[in-house]
């Protein structure tokens, strides 16, 4: 029960981006259309799980005034893990998330869910954390990348359904904080 | 010439928070006051310079010779993170007084991925080191510019009767992205 409480907490109310404000420059960034924002967000996943268990693991061997740098240096090589593994998997949305993979190293989320959950709890909660966290991350990724995709080019995941130019605003820049703002906005009035 | 176009270009076309959405946690978070920004911007414009510098030198003098490029991620965040700290106590000890303006913002700025982000792309866009620090400075007062301009906006946003359901956080990035529209005003300058 309280492990099913932990791993769906993420997605709606305790939501990384929607209602915590995490991790908002990949959010904004990668968002122009929904694979984008489903990729970024399974490879935050990855690097969330994992850092979470291993600092889990090693949590009573590391001293209390280090534990910072320790954490960081245990979320940096599983970005380069996922880095290395996507350049090499799949190359095409490696190019489009660009700069994004190598910058989760500095997603607050991630160091956030090491400091508040797995320096404090067992190896398995961690993980079941990591996992909501991450699944949380990718589904409001996803959404606003959906949102984004449909009104700035008619199409979702690729498949167009209305055959012109859509709102280009909304792949640009500006759209991806109109659309946050919007969904921020719709989050609070679910959760009421 | 070509660094003053670095340096439009990083200020005003491609402005690091408004069109490639670096640092946005500090542009949202510490944007209250116009004061607080300009002390914000000074300490990035600190602290980004002297880690793109770092970070190019340990790229092309110590990463690159060994064939350890894959390093890259580990090394930057280590060397940017114990930089924050030394900068930190030097600060603390020549020049109380710049420390009193900048100290509070120092330790956030770790995780600012506008530092990372910076130091990543100079390598990507294969710059020397001339053209990093020029295009380091810039990116520092494109983020301060913004930072200024949003704060002094949302000093008086709060003042405005906006639906409820808006108020707080998504008036705040409305307004990021109306302001993000009139930045893209200045495409087509360089």
């Amino acid at each position: 029960m309280n492990n099913l409480k932990n791993f769906t907490k993420g997605f709606i109310k305790e939501n990384p981006v929607f209602i915590l404000l995490l991790g908002l420059c990949p959010t904004l960034g990668v968002t122009t259309s929904a694979i984008n924002g489903l990729g970024m967000g399974l490879a935050t996943t990855f690097v969330l799980v994992g850092s979470n268990v291993v600092v889990a693991l090693v949590k009573k061997l590391i001293p209390d005034k280090v534990r910072i740098p320790s954490f960081i240096v245990i979320i940096a090589s599983f970005v380069t893990i996922i880095d290395l593994v996507m350049a090499g998997y799949v190359p095409a949305l490696y190019e489009s998330l660009g700069l994004f993979i190598p910058l989760i190293v500095v997603n607050c989320i991630v160091l956030g869910r090491a400091e508040a959950f797995a320096s404090k709890n067992t190896v398995f909660s961690s993980l079941i954390d990591g996992l909501g966290m991450g699944l949380g991350f990718a589904f409001a990724l996803t959404l606003l990348g959906a949102v984004r995709e449909i009104l700035g080019s008619y199409s979702i995941f690729g498949y167009k359904f209305i055959n012109t130019d859509g709102i280009l605003v909304f792949v640009l820049a500006p759209g991806a904080f109109f659309g946050l703002a919007y969904l921020i906005a719709l989050m609070k009035k679910i959760n009421k | 010439m070509e660094y003053i176009l670095i340096i439009i270009s990083a200020i005003f076309v491609n402005n690091i928070v408004l069109a490639q959405f670096l640092g946005i946690c500090p542009f949202l978070g510490v944007s209250g006051k116009v004061k607080t920004a300009v002390g914000m911007g000074g300490a990035v414009l600190f602290v980004m310079t002297l880690a793109t510098i770092v970070t190019w030198l340990i790229m092309t003098y110590v990463l690159v010779p060994f064939e350890i490029q894959y390093m890259q991620t580990i090394a930057y965040i280590l060397v940017i993170a114990s930089l924050v700290q030394m900068v930190e106590i030097i600060l603390k000890k020549i020049s109380p007084s710049l420390y009193q303006a900048l100290g509070v913002f120092l330790p956030l700025i770790t995780t600012n991925c506008a530092i990372l982000g910076v130091a990543i792309l100079v390598i990507q866009k294969d710059m020397d080191l001339g053209q990093s620090v020029v295009y380091a400075v810039g990116n520092a007062l494109g983020f301060m510019l913004a930072l200024v301009i949003f704060a002094g906006l949302r000093e008086h946003l709060d003042k405005l009767p906006i639906p409820k359901g808006m108020k707080g956080v998504p008036a705040a990035l409305v307004m990021a992205g109306i302001l993000a529209l009139a930045f893209m005003g200045f495409a087509g300058l360089v």
